[in-house]
């Protein structure tokens, strides 16, 4: 991928100068009232319904208000504000598809994934413990757990704290169900023994949705996923990991030491872990898409308008043509992403088949979001380069895409199956 | 979902975004509003915060919140619905060149109308839209309905049927008493208003919002006013340096004539 930077695009934007992204949705919903259509999938991509709109307009004022004033200071601590945590709880960013009856903002999963967006363009570290709450938590106890464990923890995680999503283990990573943490029947409890590596959110997750192996000899068959309450005796969260990026977001090793579990606590069927876990990692890889777009607008937003200030030789940086086709080559990757991205969510929505799309958006965007952002350093010269400019934040968070929730390369395997299907 | 209690109408005006950059048309018969950020009128804003919080107090009953314009200014509305109101009502006004011209007197009079039918205890606006600036409206629906008004308020209590206000004025603050009803029209630092959380953006969908033509109403929309020509303010000069304190005075003086 790292040839398509230099390629020139074979149209260039028609103005010479390059605003910020023009607000489209006013303009093209205009249009629609004009010549309205019944069949919703026949809008565009970047048309959203009324309802999207307005959450996005708050999302955003809400990320610029509450969020931009404290991201550097997150950023140099390496802690999540809580008194920001509980706002964003009580703003509702927290259970954003789950069902009003549980407490949540009965949304849609698009409208979540433009939330997800939308935050990261203002802090990507922020966003991603939105989005594992709303796309790996939420969903999971939404989908697959019994009603019981929906009463008493849905509504807390709508409202209240977050979840981890504890799958990685020091020795599977990619391969995931390797894991070797087991959970051995006693009684009417689990007993769960060893380790979990790299869980988001650890620090400030009241619930963790643990992946453990009943019976080791079935292989991935006798994985299981466990609710496990934070106090919980015998689990253990260590010292949050020190990283290149996403530094605000908690990264921590989790212990389990006879660590007891009631039967009640299994989320859906024993040994259907490796199941459940699959289908949500499959759509929380959208909500990483959303996320990387969101890098690149908010590294953007910061670049664009510097370029046009800053003047050399008599002429701003972005009137060199050379420049100017670099940030046009990217802007139209940026689109693509995007669109990719938008795409693969309303496929999902609509109920059909999204996990070839899913792994695209994901890998183009994660892809995308490491170079442009490396690309925004370049166009803005020394001053990129200093902590005070914000734009080497975003490339720092950018790296962490192409590893997360499936490396790159993993999404390319999953997409090469599909072309194997294909033929 | 009315409770028993002071009703309250709040205006909403759907404007040209404060963040954007505002464009004047090569035609230079107004501003680009074709595919513009648009958004509820900051001080609007502050407006129906006010009405929600006396709302929360039990101070009030019924929130309504009215909006003049296009099928766009639905969206407007829907925020105010999401921000606590309880209905709405828009007053279809969709021929552009109607918009366009419409203007403070014409919106008091559509307003004195709804007053009439709905009978609030009680209207909040805006001090001002910032597109216009005209800072006009309350006073003249004030003058309309023949009621007490209170503007540029800045702290707003209700004392069952009168109000104390406190006015920020070029000399400092007022404090006065009203008595309901009345027009009051919202200053900057009256309250902040509230995010519209998500979930309550999902409810907004379910409650009325009604539509109302201004010829049911009654009231006549013509022009009072023609727009010659817009244009971008000049381009602000460079500063200058003077040498000395008399050389300051006289370029103040017959310069820039401000001493």
């Amino acid at each position: 991928m790292s040839s398509l930077i230099w390629r020139t695009s074979t149209r260039l934007f028609a103005s010479t100068t390059i605003s910020h992204r023009p607000c489209k949705s006013n303009h093209v919903t205009s249009l629609l009232n004009k010549f309205s259509t019944d069949n919703g999938s026949a809008t565009p991509l970047q048309v959203f319904s009324e309802e999207e709109s307005m959450m996005k307009s708050t999302v955003r004022r809400f990320a610029e208000d509450r969020i931009k004033p404290l991201v550097r200071e997150m950023d140099e601590s390496s802690k999540m504000d809580e008194n920001l945590l509980k706002s964003m709880f009580d703003a509702g960013l927290m259970g954003i598809e789950v069902s009003p009856d549980y407490g949540g903002a009965g949304m849609s999963f698009m409208a979540a994934i433009l939330a997800v967006e939308e935050v990261s363009r203002i802090d990507p570290s922020v966003a991603v413990g939105m989005d594992i709450q709303n796309t790996l938590c939420c969903t999971m106890m939404t989908r697959f757990a019994s009603e019981e464990l929906k009463e008493k923890y849905l509504p807390q995680l709508a409202t209240r704290y977050l979840g981890a999503f504890a799958l990685s283990e020091d020795t599977s990573g990619s391969d995931a169900f390797a894991l070797k943490t087991t959970a051995t029947r006693n009684g009417d409890d689990y007993v769960i023994n060893g380790s979990k590596m790299w869980i988001s959110n650890s620090e400030y997750a009241g619930v963790f949705f643990v992946f453990a192996n009943v019976d080791l000899s079935q292989g991935y068959k006798g994985i299981t996923c466990f609710l496990i309450e934070k106090d919980t005796p015998g689990l253990t969260i260590g010292p949050p990991i020190d990283k290149l990026g996403l530094k605000s977001s908690s990264t921590c090793p989790l212990f389990f030491d006879n660590c007891q579990v009631p039967i009640s606590n299994v989320i859906g069927d024993v040994g259907k872990g490796y199941k459940y876990c699959i289908e949500l990692l499959n759509e929380g890889r959208i909500g990483i898409a959303a996320q990387m777009i969101g890098v690149c607008q908010g590294a953007l937003d910061l670049t664009l308008p510097y370029i046009q200030q800053r003047h050399q030789f008599g002429k701003s940086i972005l009137e060199f043509q050379s420049v100017a086709h670099q940030v046009a080559d990217m802007l139209t990757q940026l689109e693509c992403a995007q669109l990719l991205t938008y795409n693969s969510a309303r496929l999902r929505s609509y109920g059909l088949p999204f996990v070839k799309e899913a792994a695209m958006a994901k890998y183009y965007s994660s892809e995308l979001a490491a170079q442009l952002t490396r690309c925004c350093i370049d166009w803005l010269g020394g001053v990129g380069f200093t902590r005070d400019f914000g734009v080497e934040k975003f490339y720092r968070d950018a790296k962490i895409g192409t590893i997360y929730e499936g490396t790159s390369n993993i999404q390319l395997n999953t997409i090469a199956k599909y072309a194997l299907k294909d033929t | 979902m009315a409770a028993a209690g002071m009703k309250i109408m709040v205006g909403c005006k759907r404007v040209i975004d404060y963040a954007v950059k505002v464009r004047v048309r090569p035609d230079k018969t107004g501003v680009v509003t074709e595919g513009v950020k648009h958004s509820m009128n900051p001080f609007d804003e502050i407006a129906v915060e006010e009405a929600v919080r006396l709302r929360e107090k039990k101070l009030a009953g019924e929130l309504i919140a009215v909006s003049c314009g296009p099928k766009e200014c639905g969206e407007t509305l829907r925020t105010a619905l999401a921000m606590g109101f309880d209905r709405a009502i828009h007053v279809e006004i969709n021929d552009p060149k109607v918009y366009e011209t419409l203007s403070p007197l014409h919106v008091s009079k559509i307003f004195a109308k709804l007053v009439e039918k709905e009978k609030p205890g009680l209207v909040i606006l805006g001090k001002q839209a910032i597109d216009d600036d005209c800072n006009q409206t309350g006073q003249m629906l004030a003058g309309l309905l023949r009621w007490p008004q209170a503007t540029f308020t800045s702290k707003l209590s209700v004392n069952g049927d009168s109000a104390d206000i406190t006015r920020e004025v070029d000399g400092g603050l007022e404090t006065i008493k009203v008595s309901l009803p009345a027009v009051v029209t919202a200053d900057l630092r009256l309250n902040e208003p509230r995010y519209a959380t998500l979930p309550n953006i999902m409810k907004a969908k379910k409650k009325p919002m009604d539509k109302v033509n201004p010829t049911e109403l009654g009231v006549d929309l013509s022009p009072r006013v023609e727009i010659l020509k817009v244009e971008e303010p000049p381009v602000r000069e460079a500063g200058v340096k003077v040498d000395n304190v008399d050389e300051l005075i006289n370029r103040l003086k017959n310069e820039a004539c401000v001493i």
